[in-house]
């Protein structure tokens, strides 16, 4: 049971991965990093239960208190973006440089 | 000669080289803006105090000094000790003995009227306190090498008054000529001091190996035997070397007549009268080393001589009154260092005083003059002035009485005694006596010529003769005094063979020096007959001077037609300057040029290393800016590829 657990986690986390590499769109960066963090959720919860541990399930609630502010502030700065530069792709926005 | 053992602490030695000191930190520090007209008067009185008190304690030392018995006078006052390394100390100390006694009251005696002078000669002046600080620190400089009891203070003193004549000769620094004399004098003297600090490396360090760590003179003399005759003919030619430099002697002689840019005080009191006798002074300190090289002291015997004569020569064609002046100086240097070579250390220091006396007051006569014609220094454009400057006329006179050695005027007995022991003394020869009393008779040749062609004959400028007139008191007192010590100053040296007593100065000196040690025995018909044969060539200088400048002037124009390659070998100087500019001054300048400076400085330290540094951040920026471009799923990508690295790195450990 563990072990499907942890192999569909890092399923997702691969999935999430390359979504967060090859997709342009800001707001389905925003979700592959979201997929990202429920596969961790998911792999943290498994190991938990294995090892009878609270401590997982304790990790898997913080990390969802983190995604959804994350998830507030990444938005809102999205839609920010959008407003100033009426555009959500991720190559027409490179202003993070020096 | 054992050194002596006996000290007397005089708490107040110090005294004399700090309120020089004090003197300068005061003024120096209040010369700000270097206009100074309103505080003038705050600023002379300070400067001219300053040495006065140290005449003052110098002659309370100097009494102090003759209560003790002959072989105790010795005065110390250790300040503090100021380096303590393992065995080795060098203090702050002062010692008097009957050498230093001599050299403090020159300095301070003389350096006082000098101080005074310069209130009239330097009025007006826009850097007047500037003048006068310099001055004081110059004091305090000389005072230091003179007391200084061991090797490094008198080093210290000795670059001390060596940067207080380059500030003095460039005091006029806004004439590119003036400041350009300056660096000349400083870096001869740098050649100089090259030998002097090899000297006292080599002497520090070969006494070492003996087990003796020390500077300090006593101690040197003390243990000075267990040297040997090689290593002290050594030293004794690389101090000497200094003191060619410092006293400038034939071949480092080139930047004395240049430092005539500087004010005429300035060249009476450091140029004539006090800096340049140091280089006799460390030799006269050092007499102990120099007795046991015979070679050493042959060779400072011969220079001093060679010297003598070529300065001399010089002087016959010079037509600037200060550089006739200087190579006097210089000439007349080369007879002190004739005395010490031959172990006359008493004649050479007796020279050296009368010397002071008569040479800053003929300098100061010139100044006298020069005030009084508008800086004019030409003497072919003077003449007549003895009606005009009474007193500078007859102080003049006597000092060139006294420098062409007539009876009983300073410089005949000093002179005399010199040539005496050129002669007589164990290390001296007929051929030294020879030359010296050729470059007697030059000498008073080329000084009567100086005081007939300004004082005598017929104006030959009369604009110049119009406006001249004579200086203020202020001036014109301290050439008085000055022309007293030259009058009288030869009476404490009246030698042996008059049957006037025993010889004072020598008797004062002999606790240093010990007894000269005569060649042979001679009569004192033997005696007198070599005063005769000086007076002779003072005399002869003075007809013949006369002759050709007074009676019938167009002689030296036709001897300078008959003789022209003579003539101008002579004006020229010898071309000394020209061979050094060939020999070193211009190799010097294309090799700085063309290799230190367009290759060395310029192609590798600043293209090379400092715009090198920077082009290679340039270039490693210009590289790395190309991932940093604002695209955020690269800047994950290369996240992602760290981490995998660094897991991938844990798992395979």
């Amino acid at each position: 049971m563990t072990h499907e657990s942890l192999v569909l986690s890092i399923i997702l986390f691969a999935i999430g991965v390359i979504g967060f590499l090859v997709r342009r769109n800001a707001i389905v960066v925003l979700m592959s990093v979201e997929l990202m963090l429920n596969a961790c959720n998911l792999a943290f919860v498994a190991v938990s239960r294995q090892l009878m541990d609270m401590t997982g399930h304790i990790y898997a609630f913080m990390v969802m208190t983190v995604a959804a502010a994350e998830a507030a502030v990444a938005l809102a700065i999205v839609v920010l973006i959008f407003r100033t530069r009426g555009a959500v792709n991720l190559d027409q926005i490179n202003i993070m440089k020096g | 000669m054992t050194p002596l053992e006996e000290t007397t602490f005089f708490g107040y030695l110090r005294w004399i080289p700090a309120l020089p000191l004090i003197g300068f930190l005061i003024n120096i520090f209040s010369a700000r803006g270097e206009t100074g007209h309103g505080r003038a008067s705050k600023v002379h009185w300070i400067a001219c105090l300053a040495p006065f008190g140290s005449f003052l304690i110098a002659l309370l030392s100097f009494s102090r000094l003759l209560e003790l018995a002959p072989e105790a006078r010795r005065l110390t006052d250790t300040v503090f000790t100021w380096i303590a390394a393992g065995d080795f100390t060098a203090n702050l100390s002062f010692s008097m003995d009957p050498l230093s006694a001599v050299m403090t009251l020159v300095v301070t005696g003389v350096g006082f009227l000098i101080h005074v002078y310069s209130v009239g000669y330097m009025h007006g002046d826009r850097a007047y306190a500037r003048y006068f600080a310099y001055l004081n620190l110059f004091m305090a400089m000389m005072l230091l090498l003179v007391l200084g009891d061991n090797l490094l203070l008198l080093f210290l003193g000795w670059e001390g008054v060596g940067l207080c004549s380059y500030f003095l000769i460039g005091f006029w620094y806004e004439d590119p000529e003036k400041a350009y004399a300056g660096l000349k004098a400083f870096v001869v003297n740098r050649i100089g001091d090259f030998g002097f600090l090899l000297g006292i490396f080599l002497l520090f360090w070969s006494l070492g190996q003996k087990g003796i760590w020390t500077i300090d003179f006593h101690t040197i003399q003390a243990h000075a035997s267990l040297l040997s005759p090689t290593v002290i003919t050594a030293i004794c030619l690389l101090l000497f070397m200094g003191a060619m430099g410092k006293s400038a002697q034939f071949p480092l002689h080139v930047w004395l007549p240049d430092a005539m840019a500087g004010p005429t005080p300035v060249s009476a009191l450091i140029h004539a009268a006090t800096m340049v006798t140091a280089g006799v002074y460390m030799v006269a300190r050092m007499h102990f080393l120099y007795v046991t090289s015979d070679f050493a002291m042959q060779w400072v015997a011969w220079f001093g001589a060679f010297t003598a004569l070529f300065a001399a020569t010089i002087g016959i064609c010079q037509n600037d009154i200060k550089k006739v002046l200087a190579y006097s100086t210089v000439s007349q240097l080369g007879y002190m260092f004739v005395g010490v070579g031959v172990g006359a250390y008493a004649a050479g220091i007796f020279h050296l005083m009368t010397h002071a006396f008569f040479k800053a007051l003929l300098f100061l006569g010139a100044g006298s003059v020069m005030h009084a014609v508008s800086g004019e220094t030409n003497i072919q454009k003077m003449g007549g002035l003895r009606s005009k400057m009474p007193w500078t006329f007859g102080t003049f006179l006597i000092a060139t009485l006294a420098i062409a050695g007539f009876p009983p005027f300073s410089g005949f007995f000093s002179k005399d005694e010199i040539l005496w022991q050129a002669y007589a003394s164990g290390h001296g020869s007929t051929a030294l006596w020879a030359v010296l009393w050729i470059g007697a008779a030059i000498t008073s040749f080329y000084m009567f010529r100086l005081t007939f062609l300004t004082f005598f004959t017929k104006p030959r400028d009369h604009h110049l003769h119009d406006h001249a007139h004579e200086s203020p008191s202020v001036m014109t007192i301290p050439l008085a005094l000055l022309a007293v010590g030259a009058a009288v100053a030869g009476f404490l040296g009246i030698p042996d063979s008059w049957g006037l007593g025993h010889n004072l100065f020598e008797g004062f000196l002999e606790p240093v020096f010990g007894k000269p040690h005569p060649g042979g025995h001679f009569s004192h018909s033997t005696e007198a007959l070599f005063v005769g044969l000086s007076v002779a060539a003072g005399l002869a200088g003075l007809i013949l001077a006369w002759v050709f400048y007074v009676r019938s002037r167009d002689i030296p124009v036709r001897l300078a037609r008959s003789f022209p390659l003579v003539y101008r070998i002579l004006l020229n100087k010898y071309y000394v300057d020209e061979i050094y500019d060939f020999l070193f001054v211009r190799p010097i300048r294309v090799l700085s040029e063309k290799i230190f400076w367009k290759i060395l400085d310029a192609g590798i330290v600043d293209d090379g290393m400092v715009n090198g540094t920077a082009r290679f951040f340039q270039g490693a920026a210009r590289l790395l800016r190309r991932i940093q471009a604002g695209d955020v799923q690269s800047y994950g990508f290369a996240m992602i590829v760290g981490v995998l690295a660094i897991v991938g790195f844990m798992l395979l450990q």
